[in-house]
Formats: C-alpha cells, structure tokens, sequence
C-alpha cells in the first residue's frame, strides 16, 4: 500500500497529478486506487493538496495517515506537509522553489526542476507531468505505460504529445535520482 | 333525495360550461361578485374559439382563491404549493413541450411568494401563459395586503392603510423579458377572452394581468361597495390604451387604470433556444427525449406487424389479382 | 407490492466502461442509466460536480438539464417533469435540502416519482461549505411538515453513487416515493474506479403507466400496499393533482377520515414493503459482542477500527445501512438480543443512533460516538469505543 501526497499551490496542477496517477492505477494497472482532494478556496490558492491511496486490495480509509511519498510544488505546501511525511518517506520537491530545511536524513529527498523543464518544453504549465514522471521512475507507484495510457481526457488533446515529452523527461530525470539515492518503497511508500 | 335533484343533475350535464368544468367539484368556492369566474369563463371561451386540443392544454395553478382554478377545469391540472405554479409548470412544459401549459393564479401568490419564479421565467422566456387574477389582497387567508395593493389601501394587515409601494406587475413583467403582456378589468371579458386566444396562439412567456373585485374583503373593508360598484369603477376609469410605455401604467388607490396590450415581441423560447443551440453542437443527432426503449420496442413491432400483414396483404393480392405488389415492406 | 418487471437500460444514457471518477459524477452518471432525461438543479457546493455532468451530458442522451433560479424552483420543477412523463432528479446540499422540504411534502402525498441527492456537507446554516457531514439524516426522514415516508439510501464510495442511483429511481417508480441519495462531500469528490456494466446489464424499472380507458383514470389508490399507475399530462385523462388532502380522483377532501386514509396509505405503502425495500451488508455479525452500525463514509472509516479490534481478539460485527430509511427495525430487535452493544459512529450529533436505540429498547448497550461535521471520524476513537462496549 501507497499513501501518497501531492501539493503545491492552486493552479500547479495538483490535483490533476492524483487524478492522473489514480486512474492510471486503477484503469490500467490493475490495483486500487482512491483519491481525495482539498476543495474549494483552498484549492484555487495558497497550499493544496491531493491525497492518493494505493492498494492491491479494497481500500476502506481513504486518506493518508502517515504519507510514505509527499510531492511538494510550493515552499508553503513544503512547510505544512513535510513534517506529515513519515521517517524514512520519500519527498519530491521542486528545487526552484522549495528550500527544503530540518534533518536531511530523516527523509529521503529528490529535487527536481520541474518548472525549468517545463519551460525548456515550451510552456511552465507543463511541470506537473515533468513531476509525475519523476515521481513515477523513482517510486514504481505506477507503471510509466499506465501513466501515458491515463493522459488522454485528463489533459488537451492538442497538448498530448507535449504532456508526454514532458512526463518522458521527467521520468529520466527521475531514474537518474533513484540511481543516485535508491528508494525503498517497501519500507518508504508503506506507511502501514 | 330533494326535489332539485333532477335540476342539478340537468344543470351540471347542460350547463355550457360542461365542457370545460369538474361539474362535480360545483359550487366552487368564490364569494357572489368574486372576478375570478369571469376569467375562468374567458379562457375557456378562447380554448374553445382557438380549437385547441383539450387534451394537449394543462392548467397550474399555486395556492389562494384563484389557485382553486386548476380544482375546477377539466384538463390536465395541478393544484401545487404557494407561490411554485410557475416552476412547477416549467418543469411540466419542458417535459413535455407539446403541452401548451396555463398558470392560472393570484396576485398574493405570483408576486409575493413565488415573484422570482416569475422573473425567472419572464426571462427565459419559457413558453407558459400566466393568467394573474389580480384584486389587490388574499383572500383565502382574509385580506391581508399583497405585493399589488395600493398604497393608502387597506388590508388587515394595514389597518391603518398601505404604506408600502406596490408593484405594477406590466411594468416588472416587461422589465423581466415577458414577450406578451396585457392587462384588463374583469369587466373586459370579451377582451380578456382575446387577449388569452392571442397568447394561446404565440410562443414565449405571455403575461395577462385581469383587475378583478374581491368583494368580500378588499372591497367591504374599503369601503368599495360590492361587485357591480366595482364594475362601474372600472367603466368609469379603465381606459384602453394599447402599447402604453409600462412604465406609466402603476396603480393608484382607485386610480385610473390602464388597460390594453402593452407588449407583442417575438424572441425565441427557452425550448426553440435549447433545440437551436444543441442542434448545433451536436448535429443532426440530437433530438430532446428521443425515444424511451418500450417507446422504440412498441414501434419496432407495429413496423413488424405492419410489415407482416403487407406481406401477407401481397399474398392474398398475389392468389387473386394478377398484379405484382409494389410497395413491399423492406423498404420502410 | 406486485413485482415490477424490469427492462434493460436505454444505451443511450449509458457510458460503458471503467472510469476513474468522483462520486458525484456518478450520480449523474446513474441517474443517465436509469432513464433521468430531466434534471433541474441549482448550484450548491459539495453538490454541483453531478448538476455540471448530467447538463455536459444531457445533449448527446436526448436529456434536458435547466439550471433553476433556486432550490425550491429546482425541487417543484421535477414534480412538474414527473407529471409531464419524465423521470426526473436534482442534487443539492444541507441549504438547498432544508429549500426542498415543502416540496418534498408535495411530492411525497401527490406520490410522485423522482430523486433528490443531498451531498452533505457541515451545517447548521451555511456551515461548512466543503467539508464533509452526516447531519440531513433526520431531515430527510423528517423534514417536511406532516406525515408520510420517504426512502433514502447513502453510498459508501463512487462506484455506490452509480449503482445506488439507479435502485433510487428504480425504487422511486415502484412505491411512487420522492427517494434520496444521502451521500457526503468525501464520497460526492472521492475519486475511485467506477464499473459502468453494459446497458442490457443494467436493470431499469419503467413507469408504471396507466392502460385503461380515457375518463377513469384515478391517480391514487389507498390500500397502504400498492400505489396506482399513472399518467402523463397530454395524454387525454384530464386528471387532477394538490397538495390537499384529496380522494382517489385527485379532488380535494378535506376531511378527518380522508387525511387519515391518506397518510395511512403514505405510511403503509413504505413500512409495508420495508422488508424488500431495506439492504444492508454484514459482516461477522454471528457471535460478534459488539456490533459497529455505520453507513456511508464512516463505515470504511470504522472498517480500520474494526480490524484493529478483531486483532486485538475481540468478535467485532459491522452492519452497513445501504437503506437508511425505512429503517432497519427488525434487524435490529434480532441484533440487540445477541450483542452486548451496538457502536453507532456517524458524523453528526448523533441522528441514526436514536433510531437503534429505540429499536434496541434497553436489551444491548447503544454507545454513539458522534462527531459533528468538517472531518470523518479518527478511527481510534471507534476503535476506543469498541474496546469500551466489549468490557
């Protein structure tokens, strides 16, 4: 079981980056998926969050207790999740915009330049699938055909490829991290 | 049992109104120079002179004196909540916009209570026709002041007379986007009679407003005298002015009253914007409620029996007439 | 009640196939498959995402969805489109709910046919717009003045918003009842993969329409077991429909005895058939001490506390209410006489839990562990509660 948690701030795409993963999980790589999402004001600003449950099993309690996976996008989301995320999790972050602080061993830490990539392939708006791809190489949550096979209804048609150029790059990036500090997610993604 | 019973028996089979009345729900309940009859009679009269289909007209009425109307005609008719006729009624249309729908109700009930459903649907331009009675007061609750009566008025709820401003309820229904709007005194049968054929015969939100005496209260308690009083009120100060400015016809406490056809426009209904609007989006295709499957099941099966008895209809041509059949049902 | 016969769902309505979806676009979703072609809503957060699916989808499904100027316009609207032919929904929350009840009275004594969904979310009042809540429970039982029966089932997950729906206008068509679907904001925006079979899969109870001759028809009959087939405006029976109190033609009746034949029949119609109309799911009941009674989101989240007690050895049953209204009374006379409590969390003050205990009448302990709205229950809290009613 995964308990994962994405934030950021409103209009990075959160919530699209649960939704995406979720369906993926649960449409085409054959396990449970159930997501939560904060809503309302404070999802259009300020620090917001999506929570996804993986399972092989029928998820009952559908939110995170102790996240084994935070995604922080934004330096406030970073502050009011991190210390959630449990010891030994696994935290994505990205390195434009979140100064990470506190005990570097306590976690496993990836920076990821996400908003940088996401420039370098035309559009800022990108970032969210450069972060999906990352977090997909080094967690193994979600298989990276899932992830591809889920985009179409979730982004522009006409922003596909794009989305996919964007979630391939990340990917590397990502394989390049879990390389360099490996993951775990026997012990990081499963809180319980 | 009595000695009428043959006469009532004959009256509620004779009377002309038969046809258009739950003989068996008589006497209805309106106080003797009450208006409401009058505009009752009056839509009958254009439902008859229009040869509408009876069965394709609803009546929906809220709650008050007027809102027994729905009780007492004989068509599909809905007798709903205080002030909801006109929701009810939208809802009624668009689910079955074959329907041509009448909401038939007071001033107290229209304005007050259901005033947004009004606006709302003056808007939209829903394809009802609202017939307001309007005589300044409830009356089933006992003459309290309504959203129409005159300042100065009195009511029992302004025993000392009306301090509020009233609504001038042609002046709110063109503001509102009513394509139709009239207004008459229950004196002008013939003319409301007219006015309710034309609105029967157009498309859009149609407004008739009918200055009706409720004599009973808003008259005894003003001092008013009683029905005929009121009539020659309106003889005397009721003036035809067709296309007037809405904005000029407000009421006064036994002021003149203008009357006529303030508003004729044509603009598409909510319906015609609906069908337009998905038409283009999703092509040919679309079409509001299609076909229910026992709807589609029941056609199949005639297209078959049909099919079947052509089939055997050419059989029997082909035993006794010596001529090729033509129109087969493979075709179809 | 006769059974009805079924029919196999309109594929037109019905989008076959896994989604990964939110439980309030699965309402809409069900209400498609069902047959609802007329919805009339009005927006209120947690509710709005099912108004916002069936008008996206209502073009390409022949449907018609219009945005009313409020709640009770919505609500009035549908028993309008109910007689007009259509089977007809809306979905709104706490507010829009408590805007809904005079109407509700109209549909429930006219035994009109429709479905209203209330995601609920924190009150009293505004409250707390998109935070979750259990809180309408009462008021859908009890809301509108006067007295009558309604049915109203709560989904635990998205793909129950989907399934559920379909039974509530399934339902809805047999008993001629106003149903509800008493979900909540974490179900109504929860995403999880709903199954949407294939539309000759999907059952569908069609109206029961009326064959007899034009001029006798009667829209009610007042036997407390069956309800009368019905028309539509249009179709010739120029029949009569009010809020009065009224005979078997629809005319009013205002009388003592004839409120009493109404509401008797209003009353026995639903009590009578609650056994076939009441679904629950069970799960270890037989020889538990302690049986945890939940519905909707609080019982997946008493499902952990559950499997901890069990851990912790102690013979833990759970009962789900799928139907809460009519409520489960027999269930529960049967279960109070075995267990030593009954442990009913629920997010409000405590609602369903006066109904257990009035039907456990003093023979188990009833422990509530109410929790007002904004969040689910933390499961150790149940689970302490559990561990307290098992002493």
């Amino acid at each position: 079981m995964w308990e994962i948690k994405f934030s950021g701030f409103g209009g990075q795409g959160i919530v699209r980056c649960a939704l995406i993963t979720g369906k993926a999980i649960s449409l085409y790589d054959g396990k449970f998926a159930t997501m939560t999402q904060s809503f309302g004001p404070e999802a259009r600003g300020g620090a917001c969050q999506s929570q996804l449950i993986i399972s092989e099993t029928r998820i009952a309690y559908p939110y995170c207790t102790v996240p084994g996976v935070l995604v922080a996008l934004s330096q406030e989301a970073y502050d009011k999740y991190e210390p959630g995320l449990g010891d030994g999790g696994i935290l994505i972050y990205e390195e434009d915009l979140v100064k990470p602080s506190g005990d570097p061993q306590r976690v496993r830490r990836y920076a990821l330049p996400a908003t940088r990539f996401a420039e370098e392939l035309g559009n800022r708006l990108f970032a969210n699938l450069v972060t999906l791809g990352c977090f997909s190489a080094i967690t193994g949550a979600v298989t990276a055909e899932a992830m591809k096979k889920a985009l179409p209804g979730l982004v522009p048609d006409r922003f596909l490829k794009k989305n996919i150029q964007a979630f391939d790059k990340g990917y590397e990036h990502g394989l390049a991290l879990r390389d360099a500090v490996p993951a775990e997610p026997a012990t990081a993604g499963a809180a319980q | 049992m009595s000695s009428c019973a043959p006469n009532d028996a004959q009256f509620r089979i004779q009377n002309p109104m038969a046809e258009f009345l739950r003989m068996e729900r008589m006497p209805h309940i309106w106080c003797p120079g009450c208006g409401i009859g009058s505009v009752v009679t009056s839509m009958a009269e254009a439902i008859k002179n229009g040869g509408h289909d009876m069965d394709k007209i609803a009546v929906v009425s809220g709650i008050g004196c007027t809102g027994r109307v729905a009780g007492y005609v004989k068509f599909d008719s809905f007798h709903t909540t205080h002030g909801r006729a006109i929701p009810f009624a939208t809802g009624l249309k668009l689910a079955n916009p074959e329907l041509k729908v009448i909401v038939f109700s007071g001033d107290g009930d229209l304005f007050s209570i259901g005033g947004n459903h009004f606006i709302h649907a003056a808007r939209r331009n829903m394809d009802l026709l609202v017939i307001c009675v309007n005589n300044f007061t409830y009356g089933m609750t006992g003459g309290q002041m309504t959203p129409t009566t005159p300042t100065t008025a009195n009511a029992s709820t302004t025993p000392y007379g009306n301090y509020e401003y009233p609504f001038s309820l042609p002046f709110l229904a063109d503001a509102a986007g009513a394509t139709y709007v009239a207004r008459w005194t229950s004196l002008n049968a013939r003319n409301i009679t007219d006015s309710i054929s034309e609105a029967l015969n157009r498309k859009g939100f149609s407004f008739i407003e009918v200055i009706t005496p409720c004599t009973t209260l808003y008259q005894r308690r003003n001092r008013l005298g009683d029905g005929i009083d009121a009539m020659q009120y309106y003889h005397d100060d009721a003036d035809i002015q067709h296309g007037a400015d809405t904005r000029t016809v407000d009421i006064g406490f036994q002021g003149k009253l203008k009357t006529g056809k303030f508003v004729d426009r044509q603009k598409p209904t909510y319906l015609d914007a609906v069908n337009t609007h998905y038409a283009n989006v999703i092509g040919d295709d679309y079409q509001l409620y299609g076909k229910t499957p026992p709807e589609k099941q029941a056609e199949e099966e005639a297209k078959r029996a049909a099919a079947a008895a052509a089939e055997q209809a050419d059989g029997l041509e082909a035993e006794y007439i010596d001529e090729p059949a033509e129109c087969g049902g493979d075709d179809a | 009640m006769p059974a009805r016969n079924t029919v196999a769902a309109d594929p037109k309505g019905v989008d076959s196939g896994a989604h990964f979806m939110d439980g309030d676009h699965a309402l809409a979703e069900g209400a498609l498959a069902a047959g609802c072609r007329f919805f009339a809503g009005y927006p209120i957060t947690p509710s709005t995402e099912t108004a916002e699916r069936f008008a996206e989808r209502c073009p390409a499904v022949g449907g018609l969805f219009i945005q009313m100027e409020d709640e009770i316009a919505s609500a009035t609207a549908l028993i309008g489109g109910a007689w007009g032919g259509q089977k007809v929904m809306t979905v709104t929350s706490g507010p829009g709910f408590s805007l809904m009840m005079e109407t509700i009275g109209l549909a429930a004594t006219t035994e009109t046919p429709l479905v209203i969904a209330d995601v609920q979310r924190g009150g009293p009042s505004t409250g707390l717009p998109t935070l979750t809540a259990q809180q309408d429970m009462m008021q859908a039982r009890w809301g509108s003045h006067g007295d009558y029966r309604i049915i109203a089932l709560v989904p635990d997950s998205p793909q129950e918003c989907f399934d559920l729906a379909i039974e509530a206008f399934n339902l809805s068509e047999i008993y001629r009842v106003p149903v509800f679907i008493m979900t909540d904001e974490t179900v109504g925006h929860m995403h999880e993969k709903v199954v949407i079979p294939e539309a000759e899969e999907i059952r569908v109870v069609e109206r029961n329409w009326y064959q007899g001759p034009k001029g006798e028809y009667r829209p009610y009959r007042f036997t407390g077991r069956d309800v009368a087939p019905m028309v539509k405006a249009g179709d010739g029976h120029r029949f009569h429909i009010t809020g009065l109190t009224h005979d078997e033609r629809g005319y009013p009746a205002l009388t003592a005895e004839q409120n009493d034949k109404v509401v008797r029949h209003l009353i026995e119609k639903i009590d009578s058939n609650a056994e076939s109309i009441i679904r629950v799911e069970e799960d270890g009941i037989e020889g538990a001490d302690v049986v945890v009674l939940s519905y909707g989101i609080t019982s997946r989240i008493a499902i952990r506390a559950v499997q901890e007690a069990r851990q912790a050895g102690l013979k833990v049953g759970v009962l789900r209410l799928i139907t809460v209204w009519p409520f489960c009374e027999k269930k529960i006379r049967e279960l109070a006489g075995k267990v030593k409590a009954i442990v009913v969390p629920e997010i409000n003050y405590g609602q369903m839990v006066l109904e257990v205990e009035r039907c456990a009448a003093g023979q188990c302990k009833v422990v509530s562990v109410n929790h007002c709205g904004g969040a689910v229950h933390d499961p150790e809290v149940i689970l302490a509660a559990i561990q307290e009613a098992a002493k």
